[in-house]
């Protein structure tokens, strides 16, 4: 039993920044804006993050600077691919790009620092359950928060006015802007959104899942996580799903090795990025589900008036 | 009020000019944040841009690098005309890498003018298969190629990884993960004697101008176009997106594999896991900062391979972060990004016109 | 709201696009429940202005008075504040949004926290105007006819005191238009004022009392519809030196070309339109025309005989031999020509010049050998299109979006005519052409008719499908009507076939 409550506990840390940052980008993308910039964004927020924490000692300190960090990296995507109409997939590699060669260049004197992680929070009589109280209630505050930001994207999607802009928005910008509707606020601030959340994956990585800050920590979740959108069809129910589904497969070659599997560790550090293309085929075996569920106007720029 | 005007036609001065005035912002850039960090930014700048070219030893260093980029950006041209967004350069590069030096280690002292065509071809089909797992999963499973490549890339990385800890690694390489040292019949001849610049150069500049005779004058380049342009046209003229997808992603793969294997049987000599400093990433910002023309990514491919030798050099006079050329590289194709922008838009400065009120119109235009 | 005799008034309006000016100097005035039509040729500047009115783009000159009050409408939303509604041709609704929240977005948030409020209102509104609709039902699963509802719908719960309609009836069946007219006209009496754009003159007689007519961005004349002959605000709308309509003799119909039997394919695209057992013929030196409303399988058809999409079976016999499994390269080889839809994005390329987009389709014509392009010969077939059709450019050089929409036309037209086609399919060929080139598009079909081609014409312009064709039919939902002579065929009679009323034992092709 306590072989599964591990593996269930360290699921869930390995899936939290990807549900953070994927739902950031299931955001923006409902708004008809498509940011490959994610890993930039995240690899931003948690140098940025690891140094505020560093040098002020606070953790929430933290994350709000890793946050606005993320924020800012993504007011550079907005402003060249909202605002100037850019091609939204060279604006992303773009931000990508700047962010992993900013963050290299910001945190090169950190490496090799320590600070005091988040630590876990006990959830009283929630976390008493067998099996799943320790995995799920034994957590640390970024895993409880990631959840209501779960709960609030749903509760958003589905009831908000707000959420039915976002929709309309993403669907026909054109149209939108016919019914009165301010399409380029809108993808903004859906841009932003994203960012934010980008910046707070990137904190998770960098002050609770392994708190220190190397270049590259990301390793590809930025990317991983575009693919889960697409995967959980924009709906955040699946995207919950499958961001701990990846959990478990990023951790997968940990508990082959616990096990006693002798496999070399290289092949098994494949396995996330094989599983996403794994996930990718699966999708195509349903290609309708997948077209009707994209925001029909993602990747296209907008201008009002032409 | 600034607003934003679309021009009439698309400023084609405006589109040679933005990759240098990206670069002119850059390098603005660079000097208000060498000056930030308490540097002196004439000095670091010189050491960036100036040093590393002054002699022959640093021409023929640049042109080292300017190969596999070179290469690299060559095939990612053909990839992005038809707008197959094919970020995967990095990782046939390294399969080529990988593949090449596979048959090198297998051929081991065994001489002849054959070994080194069946390295450097073991290197094309290596990238070659890479991209054609991404050119399956995209025509035949509708695959995002964005994200395999992507994916594809850090597998790559793995098995380079893998190949080096594992079946290529060197015996009595004191548990070094790298290879032995190739024989000298696998080894790239060199261009200039003297200077580690090798022949790799010339497969760069010959990848150059067969892109510059595909998009000039074949059908096949012209298809690519328009299936890039408009793929509703192109699918309306019957031009088979499958096949061009085919096509384009088998070039990248060869290119990028092809100069994979140029880097290991050229200055290196032996797989080692730093065998690419990311060759393949920083091709795609040649590759828009070369207007996606054989010309232009000449130059762009000589210029970047000069931001990782100026990043080496400030990394050894200055005592800077080696990052500095990652960052420099992202803030150049984030500029010419947004000097794009203005190729097809324009700023305008216009009143608004206060409520009801007329202003005197301005003489008539040209009437349709 | 204090309601003037005169709700709106436009006064010199002026807007200049680079290198056009689209309105120059413009006065409008509608009156309270006034229906007023604005008409004008396409390109005459109907569209400019009445985003000018909806605040889609601003004027550079001139005033806008509300109501006696003078505005300054900067956007949308502006606009149904004042009570100024819109209704466009391709409908600003959103396909997986239901009836109700497409309305909810158009309101103040306020306005509609109570869902069920709002359902209740739509409900009212849309039957008290003769417009029944469901709040709930999503406006993918709509026609077209309903969708336009949805927008009036929109506009009356807004409240709106003037109901801007852009040609609204050009995506309605016969019997559909007459509705539509019975609301408008109940609308007017109650108070609303209506602005109709069109370029129809027998619509715009029977319905409006005022009419304004632009031509090239300027006021032509402001007229009572009902008091002047169609061809009298024909000429208002053109001038005195465009040939209006072209005459078109009889057909000499020959050996059959095309034989389609049960042709049937099933979309994949969940809003597109699958083909249910089509069958119909088409013979040498005739045209055939397919009306319907868009969006009723007619661009499917046309994929579907170009090759664009390939099938199994052997539904479609050209010259004898099936062709299904042909793509569209060795289709064209054999002599069949297409001219798509969009002209900008399919038929032709923007961004590349009229030379580049000749080799788009004819390359076979030797303009290509051994995978080289010959750019010498490309030109010279480029320019040999630009003659002899008359087509007004620059010259080969010149990008295919610089093209007004009509001139582009005639040059896509020009390139397939000018690969001898047996067979042309052409899919509404004068849409939002200016009435010059429709003429000329028009002649150059009859010519290549009586050099022996067939034609295939789909069109929603009946006027232009009944001018045109020999033989005709109608698509509904995929399904396709019995063909019948043109000379026989009521309107009546070809509204039941587009409303889809035609029985499936009617499906043997009646071929003459």
């Amino acid at each position: 039993m306590d072989l599964l409550t591990n593996i269930l506990a360290a699921t869930v840390v390995a899936g939290t920044p990807l549900l953070l940052v994927a739902l950031g980008e299931l955001i923006c993308e409902r708004s008809g804006v498509l940011n490959l910039g994610q890993e930039g964004m995240m690899l931003m927020g948690a140098v940025a993050g690891f140094i505020a924490t560093l040098s002020t000692g606070s953790l929430a300190a933290g994350v709000v600077v890793a946050m606005l960090t993320g924020l800012a990296m993504s007011m550079l995507f907005a402003v060249m691919a909202v605002t100037l109409s850019a091609n939204q997939y060279a604006a992303g590699l773009a931000l990508t790009i700047f962010g992993t060669g900013l963050s290299a260049f910001v945190g090169a004197g950190f490496v090799g620092q320590s600070i005091e992680g988040f630590e876990k929070i006990a959830i009283p009589l929630l976390s008493d359950l067998p099996v799943l109280g320790r995995a799920l209630f034994t957590q640390d505050l970024l895993v409880y928060f990631s959840w209501l930001v779960f709960a609030g994207v749903a509760l958003f999607l589905r009831f908000s006015r707000g959420g039915l802009v976002l929709r309309a928005v993403g669907e026909s910008p054109g149209a939108a802007n016919a019914n009165g509707l301010r399409v380029l606020t809108v993808r903004y601030l859906a841009v932003a959104f994203g960012g934010a959340m980008a910046g707070l994956a990137g904190a998770y990585l960098s002050l609770a899942y392994t708190p220190m800050w190397t270049e590259n920590m990301t390793s590809g979740r930025g990317w991983i996580a575009l693919a889960l959108v697409v995967f959980a069809s924009w709906r955040p129910g699946r995207l919950l799903l499958g961001a701990y589904l990846f959990g478990a497969a990023s951790i997968l070659h940990l508990v082959l090795q616990g096990l006693g599997w002798r496999s070399p560790t290289e092949l098994l550090a494949m396995l996330p990025y094989v599983v996403t293309i794994l996930m990718l085929i699966l999708l195509s075996f349903d290609p309708v589900r997948t077209r009707l569920n994209t925001p029909l106007s993602l990747g296209q720029p907008y201008r009002p008036g032409h | 009020m600034l607003q934003l005007e679309r021009r009439p036609e698309a400023s084609t001065t405006l589109r040679w000019l933005s990759p240098l005035l990206a670069l002119a912002l850059t390098v603005a850039t660079g000097f208000l944040l060498f000056l930030g960090m308490g540097k002196d930014p004439i000095q670091a700048l010189t050491f960036f841009f100036i040093t590393p070219i002054s002699d022959l030893t640093g021409l023929a260093e640049l042109g080292l690098k300017t190969a596999p980029l070179l290469l690299c950006a060559a095939g990612l041209t053909v990839c992005f005309r038809a707008r197959i967004w094919n970020i995967g350069a990095e990782g046939h590069f390294l399969i080529g890498a990988v593949a090449a030096s596979a048959v090198a280690v297998s051929v081991g002292e065994a001489g002849g003018f054959l070994v080194l065509p069946a390295v450097l071809l073991a290197g094309i089909a290596g990238g070659m298969a890479w991209a054609a797992i991404a050119a399956f999963l995209k025509t035949h499973l509708n695959c995002n190629e964005i994200l395999t490549t992507i994916m594809l890339n850090y597998i790559a990385l793995n098995l380079l990884l893998y190949a080096v800890h594992g079946p290529l690694k060197d015996p009595c390489g004191f548990g070094f993960p790298q290879s032995v040292m190739f024989a000298d019949a696998a080894l790239l001849p060199a261009l200039i004697n003297g200077t580690r610049l090798h022949i790799g150069l010339a497969f760069g500049l010959l990848a150059a101008v067969a892109v510059w005779v595909l998009f000039a004058r074949s059908f096949i380049g012209y298809q690519l176009n328009v299936v890039g342009e408009d793929h509703r046209a192109a699918a309306f003229a019957g031009f088979s997106a499958r096949r061009l997808t085919w096509f384009a992603l088998l070039v990248g793969g060869a290119t990028a594999g092809l100069a994979g294997a140029a880097e290991v049987t050229g200055p290196i000599g032996q797989l080692v896991p730093q065998v690419s400093p990311g060759y393949g990433y920083t091709a795609i910002i040649v590759v828009f900062l070369g207007r996606m023309h054989a010309l232009g990514i000449i130059a762009a491919s000589a210029l970047l391979a000069l931001t990782f030798i100026g990043g080496e050099m400030l990394q050894i006079a200055m005592n800077m972060p080696k990052a500095v050329t990652a960052m420099f590289q992202g803030m150049l194709l984030f500029y010419l990004l947004t000097c794009d922008a203005f190729i097809h838009y324009r700023i305008r400065f216009r009143r608004p016109l206060p409520a009801g009120l007329s202003q005197p119109a301005a003489p008539a235009g040209q009437e349709l | 709201m204090a309601v003037s005799a005169q709700r709106l008034k436009l006064q010199g309006i002026v807007k200049d696009y680079p290198g056009c000016r689209a309105n120059d100097g413009v006065d409008l005035t509608v009156g309270a429940g006034e229906i007023h039509a604005l008409l004008g040729e396409n390109g005459a500047g109907k569209s400019t202005l009445m985003k000018i009115i909806y605040g889609v783009v601003q004027p550079d000159a001139g005033r806008i008075v509300w109501n006696g009050h003078p505005v300054t409408v900067e956007n949308p939303a502006r606009a149904r504040q004042l009570g100024i509604g819109m209704v466009f041709q391709h409908f600003s609704l959103f396909e997986t949004l239901t009836v109700a929240e497409n309305i909810a977005l158009g309101l103040p948030a306020d306005e509609v926290r109570d869902r069920g409020a709002l359902e209740q209102r739509i409900r009212e509104v849309s039957e008290h105007y003769g417009m029944a609709l469901d709040p709930r039902r999503f406006v993918s699963t709509l026609s077209m006819g309903e969708r336009q509802r949805v927008e009036i719908v929109r506009c009356l719960v807004q409240e709106s005191t003037l109901l801007i309609l852009d040609e609204p009836t050009s995506v309605l069946t016969p019997q559909e238009v007459a509705t539509l007219f019975k609301t408008l006209r109940k609308l007017a009496r109650d108070g609303c004022s209506i602005l109709f754009i069109s370029h129809k003159l027998e619509e715009v007689r029977s319905l409006c009392d005022q009419a304004t007519v632009l031509r090239q961005g300027r006021v032509s004349g402001h007229c009572q519809p009902k008091d002047l002959s169609a061809s009298d605000i024909a000429r208002l709308m053109v001038g005195d030196d465009t040939p209006i309509s072209t005459q078109v003799s009889a057909a000499q119909p020959g050996d059959t070309l095309l034989q389609v039997q049960e042709l049937s394919w099933q979309t994949d695209d969940p809003f597109g339109t699958s083909l249910k057992n089509i069958g119909f013929s088409l013979r040498a030196g005739e045209i055939v025309g397919i009306a319907g409303v868009a969006g009723n399988g007619q661009e499917e058809l046309l994929k579907v005989l170009s090759g664009e999409i390939t099938l199994k079976g052997e539904a479609i016999r050209f010259t004898g031999e099936a062709i299904d499994r042909l793509p569209p390269g060795a289709r064209r080889a054999r002599g069949l020509a297409v001219v798509p839809e969009e002209r900008l994005g399919r038929g032709a390329v923007p961004v590349m010049s009229l030379a580049d987009n000749a080799l788009l389709t004819a390359a076979g014509q030797g303009l290509v050998r051994r995978g080289v392009i010959r750019r010498q010969r490309v030109r010279e077939f480029a320019r040999d299109v630009i003659a002899r059709f008359g087509v007004r450019c620059s010259g080969e050089q010149s990008s295919a979006s610089s093209l007004s929409g009509g001139n582009l036309q005639k040059y896509i037209l020009g390139r397939e005519a000018c690969q001898s086609p047996r067979l042309l399919v052409a899919s509404h060929p004068t849409w939002g052409v200016d009435v010059g080139s429709a003429v000329s598009i028009h002649q150059a079909l009859v010519k290549l008719r009586d050099e022996g081609a067939a034609i295939l014409l789909i069109s929603e312009d009946l006027d232009e499908l009944y001018q045109l064709c020999h033989r005709m039919g109608a698509i509904c939902n995929g399904r396709l009507s019995p063909l019948a002579p043109a000379s026989e065929l009521s309107i009546n009679q070809l509204g039941q076939w587009m409303a889809g009323n035609f029985k499936a034992e009617e499906f043997a092709d009646a071929a003459a």
